[in-house]
């Protein structure tokens, strides 16, 4: 009993030792700690695997900031609200970073968002196109655009370009993502005049929808809106074709991943989306040095990749233009981005803390993403480039 | 909630009975159900011989389906090797798992074996997420399997009509290994009671490992089945069919193996006729499933076709 006593002091007395040293060196930290929080596996793997990438990389293009080395965290939020908002409290809490790029979709960002709101940290999400993602939100941001924007786009294309009056809509009502999208394509196509024939619903994680897609074909559409992510678009497209429904399929931003084509291969041929970024059509002179950089590394550049770069080097420079890393000087120097020269195109951020941008229209061609035209924010009609 | 009647006015406002729609439903339903049956097969074969609900057997299929892409896209097989040998290799993988996890508890209160599946069913999905990654795979679909026949505006894609054609293979071919080989009367004997079959002087480890053989392979098959009609595979892939059919196996009568094919086709016209027949409910598909086996559970314990449990 003696020896027991003494190895339990022992043991105390070792941790009393050892525990101010680790608070100590925080304090006295030399690297700057950013956070990332991601779906590195789960549904949407794709996205958060792309976007860790680019945030790689571009950390690779620039390590540091005001002299201070930059040091990376990763947490996994597996494709789910719960584990997100765990991810966001384990890298303010164990972790102190001082800022947090993430998340990849709307849903989990919108779960981490309390938890950074009231910790007072900056989050910069990459692709989260939710406008309830950042509303009333002062420390949460983005920059990409928002999905009113996208899903209105979308109805123009549809109706204007593509001249198609009768659409069906497949929401996955899991995702706020999907059904705020679907929702604003809804609103602006049936103001132009276009009518709604078939409203269908999943969930995430679904797998068969050919009963969706039975009923969508009963009701004779002339354009099919699938706002979802990779894998549902590249299953529903393989489905759709098998129960003899051919027309044009119309997506969001979520379904522009290489995944997308690895899964549907040439059942996803002539999907158009409409996305943040197409390689053919990068000019800026960021991208023009990112984009080789990257590609010598990790193989051809995809938007989530692009985006998770663009995020990183938007946090980076306002923590140098903020001279800080205290999180309101950080949210007051991001909140003041102005025509900042991105990868994906020029970043302003605007009222609500989401950044004001162009958007692009993607189609599915000969197994690659290929770049159709560019719709500026103002909401110009989309005009073909070519 | 409105509820889609099958019987709409198009345009011009005359009324029509809609048959194509309910027939194709049901093609639907069918193509799904004989996916979860053949997949519960494998399930309740293990249950029914030594009373281990296997919960990592949706995990196994998910391996299954890793061999077979594998095989296909590195070792450039035909098809027609590829998935004979990711069988094989799934059934030796179950073995594996029989030797490693599950011998050491086999005494055990059958409790303590339950828990071991569940820690083997992270184990495997944790080791898919190392070893092949969280972003899911393409898998390749051999041709013939894409092809889709056209009958009476209805459509019938190819994996529709093969998938219940293997599951009754399967399913003979697992009736005729139980009930006509000494093996077979072996696991009988188990299932009866593996004391005195042991007293027999049976090699019960040995039986039960060839159980174990057996039921991998066909969640093997049921992987690959799965993975050609939704071609995308990622290491979570096989917990959602792991349950479904684990629904399946109960709606039929646990450890009883044409019950679990007939719950499982239940289970996936159940299904699809929830989606097609109330589409604002689309979301709760996967309650639905759930609902079913706690009314199974509460109603009729023993399942469709099972009959009264032993304690």
């Amino acid at each position: 009993m003696k020896m027991k006593h003494l190895l339990v002091a022992f043991i105390v007395l070792g941790l009393a030792i050892a525990m101010p040293v680790p608070i100590f060196s925080q304090v006295k930290s030399d690297t700057i700690k950013i956070g990332a929080f991601l779906p590195m596996t789960g549904g949407v793997a794709a996205y958060g695997q792309g976007t860790w990438q680019g945030i790689q990389a571009a950390r690779d293009m620039k390590p540091t900031i005001f002299g201070k080395k930059v040091e990376l965290f990763l947490a996994d939020d597996k494709s789910d609200k719960i584990e997100a908002a765990n991810a966001v409290t384990r890298l303010i809490e164990k972790e102190k970073v001082v800022a947090i790029i993430g998340s990849s979709i709307s849903g989990n960002t919108m779960a981490g968002a309390p938890i950074a709101e009231k910790a007072g940290v900056p989050i910069i999400s990459p692709t989260a196109t939710n406008p309830l993602v950042t509303q009333g939100k002062k420390y949460i941001f983005r920059v990409c655009f928002i999905d009113p924007f996208q899903g209105e786009m979308a109805a123009k294309y549809a109706y204007e370009t593509l001249k198609k009056r009768k659409a069906a809509l497949i929401i996955d009502k899991a995702q706020d993502y999907c059904v705020g999208l679907a929702d604003f394509f809804e609103k602006s196509f049936t103001k132009l005049g276009g009518q709604i024939v078939a409203k269908t619903y999943c969930q995430t994680g679904d797998k068969d929808f050919t009963a969706q897609l039975s009923a969508i074909k009963a009701k004779n559409p002339d354009v099919l809106y699938m706002p979802n992510y990779y894998t549902e678009v590249a299953l529903a497209m393989k489905q759709a074709k098998d129960l003899g429904l051919n027309l044009p399929v119309l997506s969001g931003d979520g379904a522009q991943d290489k995944a997308l084509i690895d899964i549907g291969k040439q059942y996803v041929e002539g999907l158009m989306l409409t996305g943040h970024f197409e390689k053919e059509a990068a000019s800026t002179p960021l991208a023009k040095q990112f984009i080789p950089l990257y590609e010598k590394k990790y193989g051809k550049v995809g938007t989530f990749d692009v985006m998770g770069a663009d995020a990183y080097f938007v946090l980076t420079d306002a923590i140098e233009r903020a001279k800080s890393t205290d999180g309101a000087k950080i949210r007051a120097a991001l909140a003041n981005t102005k025509n900042f020269k991105g990868v994906s195109g020029t970043i302003t951020i605007g009222e609500d803390g989401n950044a004001i941008k162009s958007l692009v229209i993607v189609q599915v061609r000969g197994g690659d993403f290929r770049y159709v035209a560019t719709v500026e924010p103002a909401g110009a009609k989309p005009e073909p480039k070519k | 909630m409105k509820v889609a009647p099958f019987c709409e006015r198009n345009e011009s406002g005359e009324a029509f009975l809609d048959l194509t729609f309910f027939l194709q439903q049901m093609i639907n339903g069918v193509a799904l159900g004989s996916l979860y049956g053949l997949i519960a097969i494998g399930y309740t074969m293990v249950y029914g011989i030594i009373r281990l609900i296997n919960f990592a057997h949706g995990d196994v299929m998910m391996m299954g389906c890793y061999f077979a892409y594998f095989g296909i896209l590195m070792f450039s097989l035909p098809w027609w090797v590829a998935f004979p040998v990711a069988m094989l290799l799934t059934a030796a993988l179950g073995m594996l798992i029989d030797k490693g996890a599950y011998v050491p508890v086999r005494n055990a209160p059958r409790i303590s074996a339950l828990i071991t599946a569940i820690g083997v069913s992270f184990l495997l999905e944790n080791l898919g997420l190392v070893v092949f990654g969280g972003r899911p795979k393409g898998f390749e679909t051999p041709a013939m399997f894409n092809e889709v026949y056209e009958l009476a505006g209805l459509r019938f894609p190819a994996l529709v009509l093969w998938t219940p054609l293997l599951t009754l293979a399967i399913l003979g071919i697992i009736l005729l290994i139980i009930y006509r080989t000494k093996t077979g009367r072996a696991m009988r004997c188990i299932s009866n009671d593996m004391e005195t079959t042991k007293l027999m002087g049976v090699d019960v480890n040995r039986i039960i490992s060839i159980t174990f053989a057996v039921g991998s392979a066909a969640a093997a098959a049921g992987g690959i089945m799965w993975a050609m009609r939704y071609p995308e595979i990622n290491p979570l892939m096989g917990i959602i069919p792991g349950f479904k059919a684990f629904v399946a196996a109960v709606l039929g009568g646990i450890g009883n193996i044409t019950g679990a094919m007939l719950g499982g086709l239940l289970l996936g016209i159940a299904e699809i006729l929830l989606v097609a027949l109330m589409p604002e409910l689309a979301g709760y598909r996967d309650a639905v499933a759930f609902g079913l086996l706690i009314l199974i559970l509460l109603f009729r314990p023993t399942g469709l076709m099972g009959t009264k449990l032993p304690d």
